[in-house]
């Protein structure tokens, strides 16, 4: 005869409480506010003030916004891309690697872990006018006048890929080791060279992995700030860079609002095929 | 040695790696690592310039020198640990709640937290902030930055110590408590300290999460409020400057450090 | 009938043990040819070291007389079925049949389409030829693993455990349908399993493995009645041992009158008696306390559980094996 006890519901409840109310209270209402704001006015010293309008989402299908919106999908599909490209034979190395396979992975994952910031402020480093690689292109004497590799949408792309490869090698590693070893045996068996097996079966079956992958990389690409940000200078507009103007420099929050709920509901969007396939809720990430 | 399935490696002959692919993996390798590798050694350059001129310290003496920096890497520290140790707590009672049973709406509103764009999660704490200090006398500041903090490394957290919970048996909690120990005292004596490391590890990761945190914090700080972060954003946007060469060398070594003792913990 | 393939001293070593040792073997054209053994006897390492999915450490194998042992498994006229039949989840059945047409070296041969109609018939898969996998049973599937390695006239067909992986009720329709279709394409099946009754039932000839050696190669009747190791004799059937001496179930012969005009007789005391159906299975006690079983038709009866009775047999049916 057991004593007496807690009922394991209240004690359960009681464990989800502080992290429910954290995420009501500093997820939730936050976003319901910035909700609101899209339907105000902009304030005369930033903030919001009545009326209430639909003019902010109005804006966004101005010729000037739809470009930046588009241009944002083109980097960030372009990214995907290159990723799935470069990523996809790393996979395919690491999966095939009897021993250290590990070890593989970890030199994958890890670089990520370390600061973002500086990773990023690494390519500045490279890539800048004075930076290392114009320097030993000069003092080789292969280019007179240092090339302008930073501050253009092509530094912002390699550093979105250098940043969110991982993204993509772990899902379509996961898809390649789990694969039947003996689907490939029986390709070959049956006449097919290791390339034509790679072609007619490995990709085909591998596509879950770069599916998933190709989302996990295309939502933060889409939405990348600090990227665009170093790595673009003033030179290139995203939508990241666009809405964090909105509520520094050009004090226009509502409209800032507008553009960063349109960006969540493309997010949304994208999500539900993969949120209806684990169930789970992004756990394959860490 | 049997024909089907996992028993054979990808890696049997003859379709062993080929000799392409490894030299690919090496150059994929090579463009994530050299990067941050170069920057590093180029922080013991002597010169300002990025030319080698041999090694030199100074860069970081300067770094050590720089008032600006160390009290913003203070505060960094300061809101790190905070921020850690709540979102730690909050954090591991929601995966043990949610390992006992899922909550459609919890796993709902946690993946979406990871899913949104940092920009957005930051201007969304930012309006609301400035919301609540119409309403109440509340200045942006440390503590605003710790909130924030919290709320963005929360599902880091859950995630980890919920992957670590599901590799414990759960009738051991159930034998404790047919000992006659209450939910909370199974709770307490069994299941917390076979889940110390994971919860270890889950701690680091949110600390390395938080220090590293520029976009949202830069939004949520008060002008009082500098982390390291903000400080090294506004050294490298103004321009070619070694001693964030040194900052960083010091950040990666701190970061890497503590993520790979993340992952000893993770594997125990 | 000439030979089709021949094995010598093929061997597969690891270093931490051997899982083929120095086998040689020849198989004629035409044959249904058994490999049977008990698991990691070096059935299946032989079957993969054929279809070239592994390296052999040493030896040869010649394929009608050509060494093969170098080429790579997409270059050698074999082909598995594998046990778990390997069916490509993406393609329909009939893309699956196609996948060796379509990567035939000298490109997909004219009359493709034709053949694989034509086994498609043959294997009974008519109208599930746009169905893919998934949507297939357990014995459709294994019929299309067939159909892929058939259309393409393989000088020998590998079947790695075809039926393990079957119904046992499904099981001996299909060994039958299994030796129907070897007789009717007249190709080479070499067949590996580890099921005595599969191998005697089904086989030309077998060739029994153990711990990666040959101990025997014959035709089902020879391996059976004239084993040449107590290995053989005790993997085949059941066998009752006295003093080097041998007899299997079947021919132990029991009375409870002492038996006339026998020379091997012992007196035995009835320990169990079952009846079996279509046997009777006694079990005895000889008075060394060996344990001897004898399996009798129906007809002589029952024994009583501790009674005398005297145990015998021809000496014809006895096993002089060596321990």
């Amino acid at each position: 005869m057991t004593r007496p006890r807690l009922s394991s519901g209240r004690l359960r409840a009681m464990f989800l409480t502080p992290a429910a109310a954290l995420l009501a209270a500093l997820f939730g209402i936050p976003m319901v506010i910035l909700l609101a704001y899209t339907f105000l006015t902009r304030g005369a010293y930033g903030g919001v003030t009545a009326p209430w309008t639909f003019e902010n989402w109005q804006r966004l299908a101005d010729p000037l916004y739809a470009g930046i919106l588009w241009k944002s999908f083109a980097v960030a599909a372009a990214a995907t891309l290159f990723c799935a490209g470069i990523g996809f034979p790393l996979a395919l190395f690491i999966a095939r690697s009897e021993r250290h396979r590990s070890l593989y992975l970890h030199l994958v994952i890890l670089p990520f872990w370390t600061s973002f910031l500086v990773r990023t402020y690494a390519w500045m480093f490279l890539l800048r006018d004075t930076g290392l690689v114009n320097s030993v292109l000069l003092k080789l004497g292969l280019i007179a006048q240092p090339l302008p590799l930073l501050y253009n949408y092509g530094a912002v792309l390699l550093g979105l890929v250098y940043t969110y490869l991982p993204f993509m090698v772990l899902p379509v590693y996961a898809t390649l080791e789990r694969m039947d070893r003996s689907l490939l045996e029986a390709a070959a068996d049956l006449g097919a060279r290791p390339l034509q097996v790679l072609w007619r079966i490995v990709l085909p079956l591998s596509k879950p992995g770069l599916r998933a992958g190709s989302i996990l990389v295309f939502i933060p690409c889409l939405g990348a700030y600090l990227i665009p940000d170093l790595l673009g200078g003033g030179k290139t507009i995203l939508v990241g860079t666009l809405v964090q103007n909105q509520f520094t420099t050009a004090r226009d929050w509502p409209f800032g609002s507008a553009l960063s709920m349109a960006l969540m509901g493309v997010v949304l969007l994208l999500m539900l095929p993969l949120a209806r396939k684990d169930g789970a809720a992004g756990g394959d990430l860490l | 040695m049997t024909s089907s399935g996992a028993s054979v490696s990808l890696a049997a002959s003859p379709m062993r790696t080929s000799r392409w692919l490894s030299t690919y993996a090496v150059l994929v390798y090579l463009f994530l690592h050299l990067p941050l590798a170069i920057l590093m050694i180029f922080s013991l350059n002597g010169s300002r310039f990025t030319v080698w001129e041999g090694f030199s310290l100074r860069w970081y003496a300067e770094a050590f020198g720089d008032q600006e920096l160390l009290e913003s890497t203070l505060n960094s520290l300061i809101v790190a640990v905070t921020a850690t140790a709540i979102a730690t707590a909050v954090g591991t009672l929601c995966a043990y709640a949610l390992w006992k049973r899922a909550s459609r709406w919890m796993a709902a509103g946690l993946a979406l937290s990871l899913v949104t764009p940092e920009i957005v999660m930051g201007i969304s704490l930012l309006a609301f902030f400035q919301w609540i200090f119409g309403h109440f006398d509340f200045r942006l500041g440390m503590h605003t930055v710790v909130l924030a903090h919290v709320m963005f490394s929360v599902v880091y957290v859950v995630t980890v110590v919920l992957a670590r919970l599901r590799t414990m048996d759960p009738l051991l909690e159930e034998a404790a408590m047919d000992l006659g120990a209450t939910d909370w005292q199974a709770f307490r004596r069994v299941t917390l300290p076979l889940l110390a490391p994971g919860i270890g590890a889950a701690a680091l990761l949110a600390f390395t999460i938080s220090f590293d945190d520029y976009v949202i914090t830069s939004l949520v700080a008060g002008v009082d409020s500098q982390t390291l972060p903000m400080v090294l954003y506004a050294m490298a946007r103004r321009g070619a400057n070694p001693v964030v060469n040194a900052i960083s060398t010091l950040i990666v070594a701190l970061i890497g450090t503590l993520i790979l003792a993340a992952e000893r913990l993770r594997e125990r | 009938m000439g030979e089709v393939l021949e094995l010598r001293a093929l061997s597969r070593h690891y270093p931490a043990h051997r899982a083929l040792d120095d086998l040689s073997l020849t198989i004629s054209e035409g044959e249904f040819f058994s490999l049977l053994g008990p698991s990691g006897c070096g059935k299946t390492t032989t079957l993969r070291l054929i279809a070239g999915l592994e390296q052999a450490t040493r030896g040869t194998i010649l394929l009608r007389g050509e060494s093969i042992e170098q080429r790579q498994p997409y270059e050698r006229n074999v082909s598995t079925v594998f046990q778990n039949y390997a069916l490509f989840p993406h393609l329909t059945v009939w893309e699956n049949i196609d996948f060796g047409l379509r990567h035939r070296r000298g490109g997909r041969p004219g009359g493709a389409d034709k053949r694989i109609a034509e086994v498609v018939e043959m294997l009974q898969l008519g109208g599930k030829a746009d169905r893919t996998p998934a949507q297939l049973s357990g014995g459709e599937k294994q019929r299309v693993a067939l159909a892929r390695s058939l259309v393409l006239h393989p000088d020998v067909l590998l079947l790695d455990e075809p039926l393990s992986a079957l119904d046992p009720n499904l099981r001996k329709q299909v060994r039958d349908e299994l030796k129907a279709l070897q007789r009717r394409v007249g190709i080479t099946f070499l067949f590996v399993t580890h099921d005595k009754e599969e191998a005697l039932s089904m086989s030309d000839r077998i060739a029994l493995l153990n711990a990666g050696r040959l101990e025997q190669v014959g035709t089902p009747r020879e391996i059976y009645q004239q084993p040449r190791s107590r290995f053989a004799a005790g993997f085949l059937g059941a066998v009752n041992w006295l003093n080097g001496v041998g007899v299997r179930p079947e021919a132990t012969r029991l009375s409870e009158q002492r038996p006339t005009n026998a020379c091997r007789v012992f007196e035995a005391v009835v320990e169990s008696c079952l009846f079996l159906g279509n046997c009777l299975h006694v079990e005895t006690v000889l008075p060394g306390g060996e344990h001897f079983v004898a399996e009798l038709p129906y007809s002589d009866g029952a024994f009583q559980s501790g009674g005398r009775v005297h145990v015998w047999w021809r000496p014809e049916d006895e096993l002089r094996l060596p321990a």
